[in-house]
């Protein structure tokens, strides 16, 4: 049942007669029950005449049961509205009968043809859902066709003082989403929820009617500059803010009110789908020198094969059914270094995942997968976490200490004892201007870093092993060979004779994020 | 002095240009290093006059014209926004030696000025015993569009070594030719 008021039947009669839809007729009568969008339009459409109708018996004693002619014909006798011929003299009929406001939004497009429509493009996609929320996308001319509606039936309106503000009537978008949504809900089995993570998207066009729009260039030409990504000026936005400048009168004059009808209906563009995006993080170990972390691509041309991200990745992407990732990190390190111990904190964004619940038994074995696909890198405690949660990656980065081991070569000959005041080196401040192999990327800068501690291990006399706790952001292949004399001091200027880097391996990440997976 | 197994810093990221007889006068040899990150270190080439017969290195001076020194130059940003442009024969600074001889340090390559060094100031000795490191002149940075085409007129490591070659077998009428 429609809770019609008898303030609402002026509103009616002159919503009918300008051809508007059932639907709208509501929308316009501020009707805020969701519930009686839901009925099928020859429902709604039924009670609208019956209650118009109920008002002429009265009126005029007529019998009731003949409720569709009389009504109209009083319209068309009493309506003194100059509008132009084509206004409509029968009450609106789905198939023939387009609403000139929604343009037919509110009219098939609210059957459960279309439902089941948009649900079988849904359910082809074979997401895992639990619930969803629906996004409507609608042709930007609806707003000037809305505007011209509310000023057609504000005149009217205003004689019977009324209150009743644009504001309060409901939105074509709502109305659609409030006839429809439920019955997609109940198509796939998902909960219609606001704050659903799944996304399903309707939107129509209608070119027909594009022109509607081009009048309010010359009003409020400031609304329309031209932008580099859209393929018209006339966007949604841009159309709304013109409207809210121009004045009733200004707009009457320029279009017509009501708006006009149109021969055909909107088409329906294809139903799109987005799950927003899941994360999963871990640490990683990578025990190859020839291993980049990302893809190494010079001039377009890819060198090396593989890298870190893809290996992680590869397995994830196919087990959450992903359309792709976004790979980071708690810092990196060189194609030619390796990370060892517990590993580095990374974390991998999948974008519109078709599955996300896991349970920790089937991450476990997706961590096995990983880990068997390659014996260059290694994963541990894979887990899915929030967004927010890995940001925790990247606060500890500048704060947190790392550990490394180097394999150092000197021109001079060295002893075990020549190497003994290094170990005594504590807490060394070191100033390193940003490294040349970097520079292109980064901005010049001098950096102050700390050296915490320093132990060594002697190989031969021309070799030894350097161990490093530092200050994370330290560049450790610069503090070893200077980096033409830009990180000071550097080894070569601590030891009195030219030395290089030959080996560097990351013994440890000190980050306690994301937390250990007991095994 | 052990033979090093593996290359050096240089031989691992870094191409070595050559441009020989700088402004037509001999022997004035100068040293491009490119990373492969397209960034270029100008230094002397080991056959520059300054580091011959143990000359000694009187003065070096980054001012280049009375409006314009090289230590002025300031680079912000990723893009290094503000760092003065060089074109292939615009002076970086110049060396005077202990016998009043001076030679001016050209930047060989067009692009922006990232740095100078300004270590050779203090230690001017740096530039006679590590030339091609903590001696180095100044960092450029070539477009991105020209980081290909800076080096086409440049000299290989190879084509500098035939030109030094060359010059040692005829020594002295080469240099009695130059000098007229």
């Amino acid at each position: 049942m429609l809770s019609l008021k008898e303030k609402d039947r002026p509103i009616i009669r002159k919503l009918l007669a300008a051809g508007c839809c059932a639907r709208c007729v509501l929308r316009f009568c501020c009707m805020g029950t969701s519930s009686s969008y839901k009925q099928s339009y020859e429902d709604i459409q039924k009670e609208l005449l019956e209650f118009i109708g109920e008002e002429n018996s009265q009126q005029s004693h007529d019998a009731s049961g003949h409720t569709e002619d009389p009504p109209n014909k009083r319209i068309k006798m009493e309506d003194a509205i100059s509008t132009d011929d084509s206004v409509a003299s029968e009450e609106p009929k789905t198939d023939l009968d387009i609403c000139p406001v929604c343009l037919g939004v509110l009219q098939d497009f609210c059957n459960q043809t279309f439902v089941k429509q948009v649900s079988d493009a849904v359910k082809k996609e074979q997401y895992v859902l639990e619930s969803l929320v629906l996004t409507v996308s609608l042709p930007a001319q609806l707003s000037v066709r809305e505007q011209s509606c509310w000023l057609h039936v504000k005149q009217e309106v205003r004689d019977k003082s009324m209150c009743l503000g644009k504001d309060d009537v409901i939105q074509v978008k709502d109305a659609f989403k409030w006839a429809i949504q439920g019955k997609i809900g109940q198509e796939l089995g998902a909960a219609v929820l606001a704050s659903s993570p799944f996304e399903v998207g309707v939107g129509f066009a209608h070119p027909q009617t594009e022109e509607d729009c081009h009048f309010l260039a010359t009003t409020c030409p400031d609304c329309f500059k031209p932008t580099k990504n859209k393929a018209s000026i006339f966007t949604r936005m841009a159309v709304v803010k013109a409207l809210e400048k121009i004045s009733d009168e200004n707009f009457k004059r320029r279009y017509p009110c009501p708006p006009k009808k149109p021969s055909s209906k909107c088409t329906a563009l294809d139903t799109t789908c987005l799950h927003t995006s899941v994360f999963t993080a871990g640490r990683y170990n990578k025990y190859s020198r020839e291993l980049p972390q990302t893809p190494w691509v010079i001039d377009g041309e890819r060198r090396m094969d593989g890298s870190v991200e893809e290996l992680i990745a590869a397995p994830l992407l196919s087990s959450f059914r992903a359309d792709g990732f976004n790979f980071s990190s708690s810092g990196r390190e060189d194609v030619d270094v390796r990370t060892l111990g517990t590993g580095r904190p990374f974390a991998v964004e999948l974008l519109n995942p078709h599955r996300v619940k896991f349970n920790k038994t089937e991450i476990k074995k997706l961590q096995e997968t990983i880990n068997q696909s390659s014996d260059k890198i290694r994963v541990r405690d894979l887990q899915i976490v929030t967004r927010e949660a890995t940001s925790r990656m990247k606060e500890g980065e500048e704060e947190k200490t790392k550990s490394y081991s180097a394999l150092i070569w000197t021109e001079k000959a060295v002893s075990n004892t020549d190497l003994e005041f290094l170990e005594n080196m504590k807490n060394l401040k070191i100033a390193q201007k940003t490294p040349l192999r970097v520079l292109h990327r980064r901005p010049l800068a001098v950096r102050q870093r700390v050296i915490h501690s320093i132990s060594t291990t002697y190989l031969d006399t021309h070799h030894f092993t350097l161990k490093l706790c530092t200050q994370a952001g330290t560049y450790i292949k610069e503090f070893v060979h200077g980096d033409f004399g830009r990180t000071k001091p550097n080894l070569c200027d601590l030891m009195k004779t030219d030395a290089d880097i030959l080996e560097l391996d990351v013994e440890s990440v000190d980050i306690d994020w994301p937390p250990a997976i007991p095994d | 002095m052990e033979d090093r197994k593996t290359p050096s810093v240089i031989d691992r990221y870094f191409t070595r240009w050559y441009r020989t007889d700088l402004k037509g006068k001999a022997r004035e040899d100068h040293c491009i290093l490119q990373h492969s990150n397209r960034i270029c270190v100008i230094t002397l080439a080991e056959s520059h006059p300054i580091l011959q017969n143990g000359r000694k290195i009187k003065n070096i001076n980054y001012q280049i014209s009375d409006g314009c020194s090289r230590l002025k130059n300031k680079v912000s940003g990723k893009s290094k926004r503000g760092g003065q442009f060089l074109t292939e024969f615009a002076p970086l600074c110049r060396i005077t030696c202990t016998d009043e001889k001076e030679y001016t340090i050209f930047s060989c390559i067009r692009g922006r000025l990232l740095e100078v060094n300004e270590a050779i100031l203090d230690r001017p000795e740096l530039l006679l015993e590590k030339p091609s490191t903590e001696g180095y002149i100044a960092v450029i940075l070539p477009k991105f569009e020209e980081s290909k085409s800076i080096t086409e007129g440049l000299l290989t490591r190879e084509q500098y070594e035939e030109v030094h070659s060359k010059r040692t077998n005829q020594q002295e009428p080469s240099l009695v030719q130059l000098a007229l």
